[in-house]
């Protein structure tokens, strides 16, 4: 019998080769792939307009995209899927409040051309978002070293308890612009702050053409792929490379020298201030900055959309991210206009689809990644 | 006891109940602040603590047998909602609607309970993490019943259900009128009819017994196993008042109520509490002759004097006369309560425990632990499933899309508030919870209106404390746990 299958592992069939792969890339994955091309053919057939779906499908790939590689880092230096990005995205915002107090004191005035207002106004947002984030996550990832093995479950808490808590500060933060202020009551921030006076369209509006019917917006995605390539830059560097070792292996790296929880700290800050870089992306494509609980649920948004590309709750690549990025927002963007084709009395469809996508994937992860111990 | 012993047993307890004495100042605080009538906040409390309460006992199984904190609560309010629209499309009211309702949503909670234990037991160790995706998974799920099967799939006639296409469950479900009234119908209980029930049950019981006593021709005793002195304690009260309820008027009176008076109630517990402690030490000290009785029943008979004394207070007073507790929902959970511990000392409830402590060990001992999380996971889904059901008919409304989504966060909120961990929960730490929790519900917004000049910022404040509070209780346990994972590899 023994000999018998030893001489089975000699000689892997084909078919054994394929099943292999397709046990590599994963079930849901294959599911993912298969609804994305089905919902494009189903488009077709219903006649629906796909070059402008693909430039759709296009800007929501950049507006996420950084989002999404905010989870790179995170998940590299060993903390894993970082949920609590909603920690980062909350310094963007700071960030982006204050640029638009700054506007409208006239700090910018001396800019006279209009592409460059609007840039001005969105690097100011993220420098002072990406300062912010990084105090944020510097503290952030020191709770985070001492509560190992369980950072999901707490990561996602403490985003939501951060956000309750940037809830009380937008409510009473003494602003003087009126786009910022909430009409009825005259003091606290508007649930949604409109940012055309602002960085609203700053990136889209850059370098932005048209292939027939697809509009093509380079800005933004030229942000999203510098990111990347500075991401990936990143991760090839000494300390990048320590990074990752700490991660993968920290008993390792802690014997050849490297300060893992150090490490640890500096993934989680990488990450949270990229999660206020994202969301200033995110909110000058969108048009306008949502506040309160708007953002109570990216963090599983972007956890799923990683997940999706390949990534698993111990290793992230960039390539995971574009991919993750790119089918997720791919199905969700048809799926919306497809939906109101054929099932036209049926509301929510997309939120549907978002929540079981979503959460599917998460908890698919999470069974492969603790499997039964 | 020196000096010392003393201060540090003085701080011992303070340290352990730092949550719920810190809750207790902030509620007291927003209390101070809130400008509310004694009356109004009891009416408000103990109406939040019939409706609650059950629901936050449903969390204690899984705590204990080591699966944390359970999230997954969701999906067993979730089952009572698919329950309570089928048994509204099909007619039900009144009491017996709910029953149907009760009936309906046991099947449906079990296969979800099963569905979660299975999948928690593929992802051990982050069990937590995996509820609370597991509760938004199902969720979309749930709304392509609600939006699309219903309606889309299976043509359903009553349109008074469905939004106007056809497709699709309204928003609002109305169970407070005709030809579905269940609004408070357990609630309405009154207390006659659960004394006519429990008689009659007890009646059924005895004879029952003795039927099968003189079946198996065992002799009938009235001491030792078996023996009828047990069921005597409880028959023959029962059949003093069921008489009484003929013969005097005024009594009668007083059981046609379906609410007692909250004065009446809270110094009937504490006489209770009172008694069951006296008989509890009187047992120890004379009938068992222990050594040395439990501190802890002195310290209940204190809590028991405590409570009345409050009652004597003219604030108190006045704000509990004006509150009416509803009788059955209120025995409902104290039934719960009794149930919880009377399976905690079942073996089944042992080996959960010790499941719960160390999966090692529990193998070992030769239990099968997998399959003792998968029964915890379908109790604590079946009894969050009737809590949902509790909390429905007080509200006389299901929303139909909101209903359940917060009920994992609030239940495990109050909880946490009321000291417990993730690892340590009990009835005590419930009830503490829901009280301190709910206290604080109720007055934020009044207390920030008045201090901040917005009622929203309360809101958030208490949006802020339940999930801070869960945020800490998951970093202490976490933390905890590392260092004590340190502690043994060093």
């Amino acid at each position: 019998m023994s000999s018998l299958s030893e001489a089975k592992a000699e000689q892997p069939s084909i078919l054994h080769t394929v099943q292999k792969a397709a046990a590599d890339f994963g079930l849901p994955r294959v599911i993912i792939l298969t609804t994305f091309i089905m919902l494009f053919v189903l488009a077709g057939i219903f006649n629906m307009n796909l070059p402008s779906f693909f430039g759709d499908v296009l800007r929501r790939w950049g507006m996420w995209g950084i989002l999404v590689l905010a989870m790179v880092p995170s998940i590299q230096s060993g903390i894993g899927p970082n949920f609590g990005i909603t920690v980062g995205i909350l310094g963007g915002m700071l960030g982006a409040v204050l640029s638009i107090e700054m506007r409208s004191a006239g700090v910018f005035d001396f800019i006279t051309n209009a592409t460059m207002f609007g840039i001005s106004t969105a690097m100011a947002a993220i420098v002072l978002g990406v300062f912010f984030a990084s105090i944020m996550g510097a503290l952030y990832g020191m709770l985070l070293n001492r509560v190992k093995g369980s950072e999901m479950a707490v990561s996602v808490y403490v985003g939501f308890s951060a956000l309750a808590i940037f809830n009380i500060v937008w409510a009473l933060i003494p602003v003087r612009t009126s786009t910022l202020i909430l009409p009825a009551t005259g003091s606290g921030l508007r649930q949604m702050i409109n940012l055309t006076d602002d960085f609203g369209g700053a990136f889209d509006g850059l370098f932005r053409f048209q292939i027939g019917d697809m509009t093509v917006r380079l800005g933004l995605l030229s942000v999203f792929f510098v990111c990347c390539l500075l991401m990936w830059l990143f991760m090839r560097s000494r300390l990048g490379m320590m990074m990752s070792a700490a991660g993968s292996n920290p008993a390792y790296a802690r014997a050849s020298g490297i300060n893992v929880d150090r490490m640890r700290i500096l993934g989680t800050t990488i990450s949270t201030a990229l999660g206020a870089v994202g969301i200033i992306i995110y909110a000058q494509s969108f048009g306008f900055l949502q506040m309160y609980n708007a953002p109570q649920f990216y963090g599983f948004t972007v956890v799923a959309s990683v997940l999706i590309g390949g990534a698993t709750v111990k290793r992230a690549r960039i390539f995971d991210v574009l991919l993750g990025a790119f089918l997720f927002n791919g199905i969700l963007t048809i799926a919306l206009p497809l939906a109101n084709v054929m099932m036209p009395d049926v509301p929510g469809v997309p939120e549907m689809l978002r929540l079981i996508i979503t959460n599917g994937i998460i908890l698919y992860a999470l069974s492969k990644a603790k499997g039964g111990r | 006891m020196t000096q010392d012993v003393f201060y540090n047993k003085v701080r011992e307890i303070f340290f352990e109940n730092k949550v719920v004495i810190m809750f207790a100042v902030i509620c007291l605080f927003a209390f101070y602040h809130s400008g509310m009538t004694t009356t109004m906040f009891f009416n408000e409390l103990f109406t939040r603590f019939g409706r609650n309460t059950f629901m936050v006992l449903s969390l204690l199984i899984p705590v204990v047998a080591g699966l944390g904190l359970n999230f997954g609560i969701v999906l067993g309010a979730m089952a009572a909602q698919i329950a309570m629209f089928l048994i509204v499309l099909w007619g039900g009211s009144g009491l017996l609607g709910i029953f149907w309702v009760a009936l309906l949503a046991t099947p449906i909670a079990i296969v979800f309970g099963y569905l979660v234990g299975r999948m928690f037991n593929s992802m051990k160790g982050s069990e937590m993490i995996g509820g609370m995706v597991t509760a938004l998974f199902a969720d979309g799920f749930y709304q392509f019943l609600f939006l699309f099967v219903f309606g889309g799939v299976i043509p359903i006639a009553a349109t008074r259900l469905m939004i106007p296409t056809g497709v699709g469950v309204l928003n609002a479900i109305n169970i407070g009128d005709s030809p579905n009234y269940m609004r408070q119908v357990i609630d309405n209980v009154s207390m006659l009819e659960i004394l006519n029930v429990s008689f009659i049950a007890a009646i059924a019981f005895t004879a029952g017994m003795l039927i099968y006593k003189l079946a198996k021709k065992q002799p009938i005793t009235l001491r030792g196993e078996g023996g009828f002195s047990k069921i005597l304690l409880f028959l023959v009260p029962l059949t003093l008042a069921y008489i009484a309820s003929f013969v005097i008027m005024p009594f009668l009176f007083f059981l046609y109520q379906d609410r007692l008076n909250g004065l009446v109630g809270v110094r009937l517990g504490a006489v209770t509490l009172a008694l069951y402690n006296i008989y509890q030490i009187v047992q120890s000290k004379f009938v068992l002759k222990q050594e040395t009785t439990p501190v802890r029943y002195y310290i209940y008979l204190g809590v028991a004097a405590l409570l009345y004394a409050i009652t004597l207070n003219t604030i108190i007073y006045s704000g509990l006369e004006h509150v009416g507790v509803p009788v059955f929902t209120y025995l409902l959970i104290a039934g719960l309560c009794f149930f919880i511990k009377w399976f905690m000392n079942t073996r089944l409830g042992q080996n959960m425990r010790t499941a719960g402590q160390n999966r090692a060990v529990a193998t070992a001992a030769g239990i099968n632990v997998d399959r003792t999380r998968v029964i915890a996971m379908i109790m604590s889904t079946l009894l969050a499933s009737y809590g949902q059901i509790i909390m429905l008919q007080n509200f006389g409304v299901m929303s139909t899309y909101g209903s359940h989504t917060q009920v994992g966060l609030y239940a495990i909120a109050a909880l946490l508030v009321g000291g417990a961990t993730v690892s340590r929960a009990s009835v005590k730490h419930a009830i503490m919870g829901v009280l301190l929790f709910h206290s604080l519900f109720i007055l934020a917004p009044f207390a920030s209106a008045n201090l901040m000049g917005s009622a929203l910022i309360g809101e958030y404040f208490r949006f802020f404390a339940a999930n801070g509070v869960i945020a800490i209780a998951l970093v202490m346990h976490a933390w905890q746990r590392t260092t004590k994972r340190k502690a043994v590899t060093a």
